[in-house]
């Protein structure tokens, strides 16, 4: 066991350091990306790129190059911003960590709940209007893209319904720190939860509601009906179980993209200052040490997810279990 | 008289038109005695043995006629009422063992989940129970084997489980479906063995489905054979061995190779395949491959008629009335 922990282990760090190579090579064979034009200005004189160069190492082995970064990444966590040298990388990402981390588990455990429930209730009256109808709202779900949502949910509590007795709890835009306003924390979040949640819970309801109706096939269904247990139990303990698999898997990948930056427009529409901002910003500036330092945070976290993903599996099905 | 099942019907219905999967089908079964139902695929001995068990769920099903268990019409027997029955008084042992049991939970749970959803036992108290069915069934270290999942053990060991757990009730009717056709043949003979032996001891009546003769002649004390979702011929197990009536238990009888004597070149076969129940011939539906077949034949639809050796079929029936 603890084999297998060290093992998964070693290979999470082996993937970091892949994407961290690759990132920092395809930084520097990007055409027109050359990080010394980029700082000095436009029209810089050859004598001002040369100082350039030098001052920030571009004249140094790309490998050279490379190692440091990754030091004044983990080591020394000095790294700063080609953009603005003043810039601490590291404590930029680490300030963003709590913005997204909060949209992000709120609005999991918000689809997960919802999308499970839809999920069973409309499996358990397949073919009924009832399950007709929820599967429409999960597409009507899965269709609305989350930058036109996320407006169109602004536009309702932030202007146009604001001062209805409905909406006029919602906080104007922006995030507050839970530690010093838990209260405000909560309230600048519902929306932005809800907004990321539903495109979630349309796709989640569906593949559940699929992976459930599949296992009632399956001949031990049969076995457990001619044991003469209710359809719930049959429900609930027999075909449940193997058909949160998918739904496992899906959520993993999810949440780890998520987490590693993915929940941009959501971030952008609400004006929360998380990770996918940060990388969308240093993307745009082509800003290397920024770009670094988010896409090796982002990996982490999809690396960990899927880790934890392969724990659950063994915990949902024992004929994964190798002694 | 356990079980009395008169003139019983089951089709469905697909996008191709009705399918009458059985036909008119009619049989007794007395306390303790093993009915041996034979026939090809699809000639509906399953089927009319689910329809016993209320497990035919597919909505497009319709059932007619009279299933009488102890003298009690389970045909149109609300859900509620079925339930208490499958598994307690009625249960059942599927054909495939690999797929019977669900594979997320141990042989113990399974077996102690269908005693306690039917008696009012303490989780331990079942569990004790579960270790001496185990026992009974032959398990080498039963106290051991609860705690096994499905899939660490042999296709033998999991339909001994599944056995195990058809008995733990007690049932006064078991339904055996082909349990041996999945197996080797060294491990069918014990679990026929186990069979008869529980017959002894628990006293239930068995109805045991199977396309093998062989294991008919070893273990039914009756026999009925069917062909196209009707019954062509009935009578004990003596009647159907020395004096086969229909040409079809003849051609099945025929296809066994003799142990003892002169091999025969080529194993006799019967010619032509099973009709399709969605295009029945309009006359006796073995016609087509009957190697006696007569002008009657092509009209009408022999019937099975009274008396406790009985074949379906127009030959037969002359020959009776020219004696």
């Amino acid at each position: 066991m603890i084999y297998a922990i060290l093992r998964r282990f070693g290979q999470m760090l082996f993937v970091m350091f892949g994407i961290s190579v690759i990132v920092f090579l395809i930084f520097f064979a990007t055409p027109g990306a050359d990080p010394a034009a980029r700082i000095a200005g436009r029209n810089a004189s050859p004598e001002v790129l040369a100082a350039v160069r030098h001052s920030f190492g571009f004249d140094q082995p790309l490998y050279v190059q490379y190692v440091r970064m990754m030091e004044k990444i983990f080591v020394t966590g000095d790294l700063t911003s080609f953009v603005n040298r003043g810039w601490k990388v590291v404590p930029a990402v680490m300030d963003s960590i709590p913005v997204t981390l909060s949209l992000v588990f709120g609005a999991a455990i918000l689809w997960v709940v919802v999308s499970i429930v839809i999920g069973i209730v409309a499996a358990a009256t397949r073919d009924s209007w009832l399950d007709k109808l929820l599967m429409a709202l999960g597409l009507l779900g899965i269709s609305m893209p989350v930058y036109w949502l996320g407006e169109v949910m602004n536009l309702i509590t932030q202007s146009r319904y604001h001062d209805s007795w409905a909406f006029s709890w919602v906080p104007p835009l922006g995030y507050k720190n839970f530690s010093d306003d838990p209260k405000g924390w909560f309230l600048t979040l519902v929306i932005p939860w809800i907004t990321l949640a539903i495109l979630y819970i349309g796709i989640y309801g569906r593949v559940l509601r699929a992976a459930i109706i599949e296992s009632m096939q399956e001949d031990y269904i049969r076995t457990a009906r001619a044991k003469g247990l209710s359809e719930t139990r049959i429900l609930f303990r027999h075909a449940l179980r193997t058909s949160l698999i998918a739904f496992v898997t899906l959520f993993g990948l999810d949440f780890g993209a998520l987490v590693g930056g993915s929940a941009l427009l959501t971030e952008v529409v609400f004006g929360l200052h998380g990770i996918g901002k940060l990388t969308y910003d240093a993307l745009q500036n082509l800003d290397l040490p920024m770009i670094m330092a988010t896409v090796m945070y982002a990996s982490m976290f999809v690396v960990v997810a899927n880790a934890v993903v392969d724990f659950v599996y063994i915990l949902l099905d024992p004929r994964l279990r190798t002694s | 008289m356990i079980l009395s099942v008169r003139d019983l019907k089951v089709s469905f219905r697909t996008h191709d038109g009705l399918v009458r999967a059985i036909d008119g089908v009619s049989f007794d079964l007395e306390e303790s005695e093993i009915l041996g139902v034979v026939g090809e695929s699809g000639s509906g001995k399953t089927v009319s043995l689910l329809a016993v068990m209320g497990l035919i769920t597919d909505p497009n099903a319709t059932i007619e006629g009279s299933i009488r268990y102890k003298g009690r019409e389970l045909v149109g027997l609300p859900p509620r009422e079925l339930r208490r029955l499958r598994g307690n008084e009625i249960a059942m042992i599927f054909q495939d063992p690999m797929t019977a049991l669900t594979p997320v939970y141990t042989i113990g749970w399974q077996i102690a989940e269908q005693i306690r959803a039917h008696r009012g036992v303490s989780k331990s108290k079942a569990m004790e129970r579960v270790e001496q069915l185990l026992a009974e069934v032959n398990f080498p270290n039963p106290h051991e084997a609860m705690s096994r999942y499905p899939h660490q053990l042999s296709g033998g060991m999991r339909q001994r489980a599944v056995i195990a757990m058809a008995l733990s009730c007690d049932p006064t009717l078991l339904v055996a479906d082909e349990p041996t056709t999945a197996l080797d043949v060294t491990v069918q003979a014990g679990i026929l063995d186990l069979v008869r032996k529980l017959r002894a001891t628990h006293k239930s009546a068995v109805v045991f489905i199977t396309h093998d003769m062989g294991v008919v002649s070893e273990l039914a004390d009756r026999v009925m054979v069917m062909y196209a979702g009707r019954v062509v011929e009935r009578g004990t197990r003596t009647d159907l061995f020395s004096d086969p009536r229909h040409p079809y238990t003849r051609a099945l009888l025929g296809s066994i190779p003799p142990l003892t004597g002169q091999k025969p070149r080529r194993l006799p076969a019967i010619p032509g395949s099973p009709p399709s129940l969605l295009r029945l011939p309009q006359g006796c539906a073995f016609g087509p491959r009957c190697p006696v077949r007569y002008e009657p034949c092509e009209t009408a639809k022999p019937d099975l008629g009274a008396g406790a050796h009985a074949a379906a079929c127009f030959r037969v029936a002359q020959a009776w009335a020219n004696r």
